[in-house]
């Protein structure tokens, strides 16, 4: 009951938020936080590091991108074509993958981002080095103008709710409870009759899917689609939002991605954003040595210690 | 007087494991017969894990055959062998450390709900399996600890949810890989005597160092020595064998001095 109603003040607080705070900006969170919580599904619950998500984001991205500006197509519609299609390059990468183990596992995920990062540097619909400039968001269901930034947040916000609910639901399912025992003793896993790569391949699709609809909704926020978010530079970003929001957590990529886009922000501003990529490095190095649980995970201790 | 094929329930033929021109297993042909327990024995690197690990299949054999009631399986996968009912513990403990208790048998439980794959619904519809995973707990003395986490529980009672995890998949052939070793006496002697509780209407295979709880338990044992069978029989046919005293029993000693 107690989460319950700290999920609705969250829901709340969500609602009220461009009330107060650039809705662009939060948008931008929203669509990164759902990204860092695809991905922490399986790096946090199945213990699979992929370092080719940003594979794709772009995807979802530049489908619904290519869509919005070549059909006549409604924005939820190009959504849904770009998360289909991410979920599709996620059931043929995930298949190559899951039989991998450790860092294979990391290395064939890169090296399969990066086949499709050439692919699309060089395929004609893609815009190469320009990417796809000035994608329409369209009309929702064909009435609701999203060119409005108030209409493309709660839009948003509603497409983060029911990713972030699905992800929720998955580790909460009796498939998640298949996943963590994965997790936590592959073997034994195993052991009890449980064919481990036909899980670890559904989770890898969930998550390509869900990591596919945030690129998708970020392309409509921004109005582009570009060689960014397919680069291993985001592969590794949405790596340290999840580390420093607590991997394995549910809050954590949430807070993870919020934190390191609120930065960017403050810095891109300013002097400092030249050095935005050893901020970014000491951030890392310092999240991984001195609070290995995350945000998220360090607060949960801190609770656990005083209040039970 | 040889017994009918049909009263073994695991056989395997010329089973033969090489790593990179060393023989781990040398052409071992292992019968265990059903409702026994079946003790493999023999000093560190004999092979009994690696024994363990092709009867499961998670390692291939170099050459040989594996027959699990009469069916060839040689070629089959771990999770299929476990479904059809060989089902293995670890040397290692093997639980599932951040789970509950209780969550380590529900996993094993589940899977015959055939909802294992179902990722949209809540976790919830798994809590019709809690009485029976309950019952479980308590048939090795953990129902009080149903909901501790598992990393939290002693060495000796880990393994005895181990048995239990086992248990709820109703195993007919069960290998155990040494489910007393690194225990204190007592729980030595509460995890034999839950493995003699649970050896009815199954068969059990077990790797054990400790020869206090072969001889306890123990209908037939197999003695492995670099690989392959040095002797079989029972326990006293096997314990007056000078070449098992050579190869074993020196080794034994000295391991429960280690212990103790
Ligand atoms: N994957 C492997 N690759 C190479 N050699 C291996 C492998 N697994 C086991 N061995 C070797 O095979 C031999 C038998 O090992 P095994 O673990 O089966 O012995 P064991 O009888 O279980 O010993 P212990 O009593 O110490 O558990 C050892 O010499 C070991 O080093
Ligand atoms: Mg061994």
């Amino acid at each position: 009951m107690k989460i319950s109603k700290f999920n609705i003040a969250l829901v709340g607080l969500g609602l009220v938020a461009p009330l107060v705070l650039y809705p662009v900006f939060l948008m931008k969170v929203l669509c990164f936080a759902l990204f860092a919580s695809a991905f922490n599904l399986l790096l946090g619950f199945v213990g699979l590091l992929s370092f080719g998500h940003a594979v794709f984001l772009g995807t979802g991205g530049y489908i619904t991108g290519y869509l919005m500006m070549n059909t006549g197509i409604t924005p939820e519609l190009g959504i849904l074509a770009g998360t289909a299609a991410a979920a599709i390059l996620g059931a043929v990468y995930g298949k190559l993958a899951v039989k991998r183990e450790g860092i294979y596992f990391a290395m064939v995920t890169l090296a399969l981002a990066q086949l499709m990062f050439f692919v699309y540097l060089q395929a004609p619909f893609t815009g190469g080095e320009d990417g796809l400039q000035g994608v329409p968001r369209g009309e929702l269901f064909g009435f609701i103008d999203l060119s409005d930034n108030m209409n493309m947040y709660y839009f948003v916000f509603a497409i983060f709710l029911a990713g972030f609910w699905l992800i929720n639901r998955t580790v909460h399912s009796p498939f998640g409870q298949v996943l963590k025992a994965i997790r936590e003793n592959e073997a034994r896993a195993t052991s009890l009759g449980y064919n481990v790569n036909d899980y670890k391949w559904v989770a890898f699709v969930i998550s390509a899917a869900l990591a596919g609809m945030a690129g998708s909704t970020k392309t409509l926020v921004f109005q582009l689609a570009s060689l960014t978010d397919v680069h291993w530079h985001m592969s590794g970003e949405v790596v340290l939002m999840t580390l420093l929001g607590g991997m394995g957590t549910i809050f954590g990529p949430f807070v993870g991605a919020a934190t390191i886009v609120s930065i960017q922000n403050f810095l891109s501003g300013g002097e400092l954003g030249n050095y935005i990529h050893i901020i970014m490095g000491i951030i890392f190095i310092v999240c991984v040595l001195a609070f290995r649980s995350g945000i998220v995970g360090e607060i949960q201790k801190v609770i656990k210690r005083n209040f039970s | 007087m040889s017994a009918d094929s049909s009263d073994y329930v695991l056989e395997t033929q010329n089973l033969i494991k090489e790593f990179k021109g060393f023989t781990a297993v040398d052409d071992v042909n292992l019968k265990v017969q059903r409702g026994h327990i079946h003790a493999l024995i023999g000093p560190n690197g004999a092979g009994k894990t690696t024994v363990f690990n092709l009867l499961t299949k998670f390692l291939t054999p170099t050459s040989g055959r594996i027959l699990y009631n009469g069916d060839d399986i040689t070629s089959m996968k771990s999770a299929a062998i476990a479904r059809k009912g060989v089902v293995r513990s670890f040397q290692i403990s093997a639980v599932f450390p951040h789970l509950s208790v209780l969550e380590n048998v529900r996993v094993a439980l589940q899977r015959k709900e055939g909802n294992s794959f179902h990722f949209w619904r809540h976790e919830s519809v798994l809590d019709n399996l809690n009485d029976r995973a309950v019952e479980l707990l308590d048939s090795v003395g953990l129902a009080d600890f149903a909901d501790a986490t598992t990393v939290d529980l002693s060495y000796g009672r880990k393994r005895a949810l181990e048995i239990a995890t086992t248990l709820a998949l109703e195993p007919e052939l069960m290998l155990l890989d040494e489910p007393t070793q690194g225990m204190g006496h007592e729980d030595v002697d509460v995890v034999a005597n839950l493995i003699k509780k649970v050896s009815k209407d199954r068969t059990i295979l077990m790797v054990e160092h400790n020869l206090h709880v072969v001889s306890k338990l123990a209908d037939q044992i197999t003695v492995l020595q670099r690989g392959a069978i040095l002797t079989e029989g029972t326990y006293e046919k096997v314990s007056a064998d000078p070449r098992v005293k050579e190869a074993y029993l020196g080794v034994a000693a000295d391991e429960s001095e280690e212990a103790a």
